[in-house]
């Protein structure tokens, strides 16, 4: 009915706090340079910048959460018109509406964030491995 | 079949992008993570109507199949569209630059 709106919400929240994470990395990554920091720079190239995993994590949210409103669309569950929700016009509906956001519509934010979180996990196993993190440092 | 739909594509993208790696121009990874967020979503999709009804998924009616797989085509053109436009946006061959400001000889 609307269980897309939740990953939605999470995507909004998640690509404010990318971007605020991206503006303050840029401000230190400024800093480091005008100190002539090249030791912590050459550390940091050898890891993936957490901005860019949040980026995997917010294209995943907004991804699934247009399809999945293209799913609504198609099944006449969301309007062009107020109150965009089809279901929102009934109370009884919007009760239904609303247990099914806060069933399937946090079960999806939770299974595309636990997924993300076990990427981060192999990505971790992959940037303490010395190989790779010499070949980084090489490139 | 929307799931099935959605995840085939996924695993055909992941592979391409797997075969082109490290080298993304194609953004095939925006399109992957597409892909996958929306089979996990769909996923919980599914076993939420497992739980309600499991007839109703594993033992559909052939109208209901062919609306679904109908759905599933729709959902798969819509992100190749969405891939599309960041693709050319983004432009990263620089190839779309190329071609709107050439000179002619």
């Amino acid at each position: 009915m609307a269980c897309f709106l939740v990953p939605t919400a999470e995507a909004i929240v998640m690509t404010v706090v990318r971007k605020a994470a991206g503006s303050k990395n840029e401000i230190g990554g400024q800093a480091a340079i005008k100190h002539g920091d090249h030791f912590h720079a050459a550390d940091s190239a050898a890891k993936i910048p957490f901005t860019r995993k949040l980026k995997w994590l917010t294209n995943m949210l907004w991804g699934g959460s247009a399809l999945l409103a293209f799913e609504h669309v198609w099944h006449g569950e969301v309007t062009p018109w107020f109150p965009f929700l089809t279901a929102a016009g009934d109370p009884e509906e919007a009760a239904i509406m609303l247990r099914e956001m806060a069933t399937s519509g946090v079960a999806m934010a939770v299974l595309v964030t636990a997924v993300w979180l076990i990427i981060l996990g192999v990505v971790k196993t992959y940037e303490k491995r010395p190989s790779i993190a010499q070949s980084a440092q090489e490139v | 079949m929307t799931l099935l739909t959605t995840l085939f594509a996924a695993i055909i993208v992941t592979i391409l992008w797997y075969k082109r790696a490290p080298n993304d121009n194609m953004k095939l990874g925006i399109l992957c993570v597409m892909f996958w967020g929306a089979s996990l979503m769909w996923l919980i999709d599914a076993v939420a109507t497992y739980i309600e009804d499991a007839a109703e998924l594993f033992e559909p009616t052939g109208a209901a199949m062919l609306n679904d797989l109908f759905l599933g085509l729709s959902v798969v053109a819509l992100a190749l569209v969405i891939w599309l436009v960041i693709l050319l946006i983004k432009d990263p061959n620089g190839k779309v630059k190329a071609a709107l400001f050439r000179k002619k000889s």
